[in-house]
Parts: structure tokens; sequence; C-alpha cells
């Protein structure tokens, strides 16, 4: 398979474009372009208004994940103070990172440089891009939009950072959230993205498989909210006070809006609606459903009562899990992989995380970092043909070489984020301070940093 | 001079003799007998009451709830709180009635207090007392 290999041919189109409507024209400025492999028979490029349709449609779906589907499910697990605070968070980030996205960092991610850790600044302001411009897909000679391309990676851009805020809720300064939120996607989540899925990329030539974003969106966000919510200290009154969530009811809701959401996310990243994408949907149900049934036994196993929380957290330790293998893993291979990820998360959330006695108030490490490595991990095993996966990507053929290759990613993802992170939070803490004051910490932050309330009864 | 003027307000000559006629029934139940409590007392004559839930704790103790391993005791236990105003004939009924309506034989069936009354009116006809019931 040739995983997004094509997405330096980028740079090149504009020349083809000159070229205008005689697909022949084109022929050879493509093939020059095209990276090494399969140029050869490049044949004229095509835009299937199919594949157009499904991007279009997986781009919005990835959009409701993040509004409303993470602010609600974040939402609902704080108390009832805090709820508009939440919900502001995830709104106005996913905005911030938006327009940043296409200032400089579309540039910065696929701006089609030549460096493994980024992608130049060639694409600033999306310079040269046209509504003409297109964007390579796993296919040869077939192409999206490039301003498609550009949106649907604008959506996992926007929702990364929102991911985040679940690990230091309930005690940040808003203006703290949204500056954090700049610093790190333009310096973890934009290189990040062009190490893993540009052509160019570090870790992309390790032959690492991360079909949808286990490293990029939740390695990298899981470890990003760990430092932070170890940097920034424990709620007031942690350990002490009731901090039930004020509405499991919105938990549920927004779990489930982002588990529709995630087929954007994990179908949409196969950039065609190609029968590969039907692979990734049935991974998306089953891991998911897998994830949710272990999480359930589990729970009835050890106390007795299996709870909604429980199924909520099962279904999103599921999704983030299969989310780098949906491509290249088996439907089986997919159950299987969800009741681990799901069996693993509920360990650390339930027994490692009050052992290490940090205030991850969300759980964005325990679910969406653990169950981002083990997904990671994981994909290097179940690609095997003998597992029903659809092979190996490394050139030495082994499940050894491919599993190595997926650690290297996930290790190099870690350090990354977590230095970038360290490093924010610093930059932070000295320009707009990092944490509420203590009395408007009590008073909830919808009160003392937006000055309304979510619920007038 | 505080204490007598205090007085004057709240002790008016008629309402002394009448209020002793009149008595406040407070009973915290169990939320799911409301229903059946409410028909039992229309059926014995009583005709009005107030209702507040209220949460307490009395010899049932709480339960813990428990989110992604972190417990939380709640301690105080969801109730219903019914006052009603009745004369004194009907008084001990009511008590009887509520008794044996909420009863379910397990701890938390709840409490029941009798005061007297000083004092009622109707705020539509200015009636008072065992007329404002």
């Amino acid at each position: 398979m040739n995983y997004r290999t094509t997405f330096a041919s980028l740079a090149a189109l504009p020349a083809a474009l000159m070229a205008g409507l005689p697909a022949w024209a084109q022929e050879a400025a493509t093939t020059a372009t095209e990276t090494a492999t399969d140029a050869a028979a490049a044949a004229a490029p095509i835009i299937d208004k199919g594949d157009v349709a499904w991007m279009m449609t997986s781009t919005v779906l990835v959009l409701f994940m993040t509004v409303p589907g993470l602010a609600l499910f974040y939402g609902g697990l704080v108390r009832t103070k805090n709820m508009l605070s939440v919900l502001m968070q995830c709104t106005l980030i996913a905005a911030v990172v938006m327009v940043i996205w296409v200032v400089y960092g579309y540039s910065f991610a696929f701006g089609g440089g030549t460096s493994p850790f980024w992608g130049g600044t060639a694409k600033i302001f999306l310079s040269g891009v046209t509504v003409d411009s297109t964007a390579a897909t796993f296919s040869d000679g077939i192409f999206l939009p490039e301003y498609l391309f550009i949106a649907f990676q604008m959506t996992f851009a926007a929702i990364t950072p929102a991911l985040i805020i679940g690990g230091f809720a309930e005690r940040i300064k808003f203006s703290a959230a949204i500056l954090f939120s700049v610093i790190w996607v333009t310096f973890s989540y934009f290189p990040v993205a062009h190490m893993v899925w540009d052509a160019a990329g570090l870790i992309y030539n390790w032959s690492a498989i991360d079909f949808a974003g286990g490293t990029v969106v939740h390695i990298n966000a899981g470890i990003a909210a760990l430092v932070v919510a170890i940097m920034i200290g424990k709620r007031v009154g942690y350990g002490k006070d009731n901090m039930a969530p004020h509405s499991m009811t919105m938990t549920m809701v927004g779990a489930a809006m982002l588990w529709v959401g995630w087929f954007g996310f994990n179908v949409g990243s196969n950039l065609e609606a190609t029968a590969g994408a039907t692979l990734a949907m049935m991974n998306t149900f089953l891991a998911t459903a897998g994830a949710i049934i272990a999480w359930s036994l589990i729970e009835v196993m050890t106390r007795g009562k299996a709870s909604m929380l429980g199924a909520a957290s099962g279904m999103v330790a599921g999704l983030v899990a299969i989310t780098p293998a949906c491509g290249t893993t088996g439907p089986m291979g997919a159950i299987v992989l969800g009741f681990v990820a799901s069996a693993a998360c509920y360990f650390f959330v339930t027994t490692v995380k009050h052992k290490f006695n940090y205030d991850d108030s969300l759980d964005v490490f325990g679910v969406h970092g653990v169950g981002g490595i083990i997904g990671a991990i994981a994909t290097g095993i179940l690609c095997a043909p003998s597992l029903g996966g659809t092979g190996f990507l490394v050139e030495a053929g082994t499940m050894g070489a491919q599993v190595a290759a997926q650690i290297k990613g996930v290790v190099v993802t870690i350090l990354w984020s977590g230095v970038v992170s360290v490093v924010a939070v610093f930059i932070v803490k000295a320009v707009t301070g990092l944490r509420v004051k203590e009395d408007e910490e009590r008073e909830g932050l919808d009160l003392s940093s937006h000055g309304e309330r979510a619920y007038n009864y | 001079m505080r204490a007598l003027l205090f007085a004057r307000v709240r002790f008016p000559g008629p309402a002394i003799a009448k209020g002793k006629d009149v008595k406040l029934i407070i009973a915290a139940i169990k939320p799911f007998k409301l229903d059946e409590v409410r028909e039992a007392l229309t059926a014995i004559g009583v005709r009005g009451m107030m209702v507040t839930e209220i949460k307490g704790f009395g010899s049932q103790s709480g339960h813990t709830e428990i989110y992604r391993g972190a417990e939380y005791a709640v301690n105080f236990v969801p109730k219903v709180r019914l006052e009603i105003v009745v004369a004194d004939a009907l008084a001990e009924q009511v008590v009887a009635t509520i008794s044996t309506t909420a009863k379910t034989d397990k701890i938390g069936d709840g409490k029941i207090f009798v005061l007297d009354v000083e004092h009622a009116v109707r705020v539509r006809t200015g009636e008072t007392d065992d007329d404002a019931l």
C-alpha cells in the first residue's frame, strides 16, 4: 500500500494545473514529481465525484466530533459550575486552530518541504492553492480537490488540542487554555502530523502505520494532557470534595456523537470511497463494540455493576485504539484490539492513576494516551496477513520489524509532545498565568471566567 | 423594649386561643411513597399539603458512587417532606395514615413530627385558623 506517499506531489500541482484540461499534457508534469514508486504508470489526474462527496461528509463528521460531541462528552464529566468553561474551551480552541491552520498550519504540516520534521513555509496563507489545486490520494492518478484535503486535515488539527483540555479542566484560566493550544499545535501537532503522514516525514519513512491518527492525535494529545495536568496541579478539594460528573446523560450523548463522527475520522482517512474504506468502517464499529463490552464486563466482575460512564469510557478507548489500525486490521483483530485496549485503559484510570496521585481530570492520558499507545503498537501485530490484516508495510516484511517501527513512532511522538508541552506550560505561566484564583475555582469557571451559568432552572 | 414589641406583633389576642385548634404535621417519607400517601390522606379528608424534595440522613446510611475508580460517599439520602396543616381533631388520624401508608418495614421509612400552629390565614379571603384550612 502506498501510504500518503503522494502528499509530496502536491507541490508540483500548480504546474500540472497550468496545463488545464487536456489530460495528456499533464502526464509529464505529474509523473516527474510523483515520489519514487509507481510513478511510471501515473495516469491523468482524476477527481472522482464519489470521493469528493464522501470526503466532504467525513470532514463535517470530524467537526461534529469536536462540537458538540467532545464538548458534551467532557461537559457532562465536570461539575455543574464548570460546564460552560469546557464547552467554551472546546469551541474557541477549534475556531482558533482552524484559522491558524490556513494561515501557517497546513504549510507546516503539508507544505511540500523535504524536511523530515516539518512541511516548510511554501503554503503559508494557502499560497498557491486555488479551487483547481489537487491533492493526491492512495490511488495513482486519483486526486481530491486540495481545498477538501485542507479542510479535512483542518478538522483533525482542531480536535486534537480540544482533547487536551480534559487534562486540566475545572482549574485552567481561559486565556491559558487558548494560548497553550496555539503554542502546542504549532510546535507539536503540525510537526508530528508532518512526520507521520507526509511522504517526507521521519516516522512515515520508518514505514510506521498510523491510518487515522493514533500517534498524531491521540498519543500526542494524551501526553500533553498528562504533562499539563501534573504541572498545573490538582483541583482544589481533589480527593475530598465530591467531583462526580454532573450529567452522565450529556456524557453518553457526547460519546455517542464521537462514535458517529469517528466514521469521518477513520473511514475518511482512506481519502477515497473505496472497498478499503469499508474495512475501516467495519473496524470502527467492531473495535468499539468489543471495548464497550470489555469495560462493562470488567466492571461487573470487579464491583458487581456496569456503569454508563464505564460503557462510554470503553467506547472512546476502543475508538482511540482502532484509529491507527482501522485500515490494516481484519474485523476479528479489531474486536480483540477493542477488548485489550479497554481492559488496559480501565486498569490505568481506576488503579494506576490513583497510585501516582495526579489529577488528569477527565482521564485524557488514561484513555487517549494509553489507548493510543496500545493501538499504535498493536497495529504492527494485527496487520499481519495471518491475523486477517492487510500486510506489513516495512521492507523486512516481518511482524517484529513492523512492531519496532510502530514503537519508534510512539516513542518519538511521546518525547516530542512531552517536551513541547513542558516548554509551552512555562511560556503560558509567564504570559497569562496557568490557574484561576482559588476562590474563582471554588465558585466555578462558568461564572468567574465567562460570567454566565449553564443551567437556570 | 425590643422583646416587648416583638411579643406584641407575634401574639395578637384572638389568635392565641384559636391557634391551639390547628396542628402542623411534618413528615419525611420515601419519595416513591408520595402518591400513595397523598391518596390515603385525601381519602380521610385532608384538603391540602406542601411537598418538598429534600435530602437528609437518619439511621439509613448513604451509599457510595464510583466514577472511573474515584469513590464518593453520598451521605444524604433523597426524601420527600410533607407539611400538612389540619384541624386538631384530624391530626392523629393523619399521623396514623401516613405511618401505615409510608411504611415498608425497612430502615429509612422516615419520621413524623406534630407541632402546634399559632395562626393560619387563607390569603384569598382572609379567613383564619380552622376556617382557613
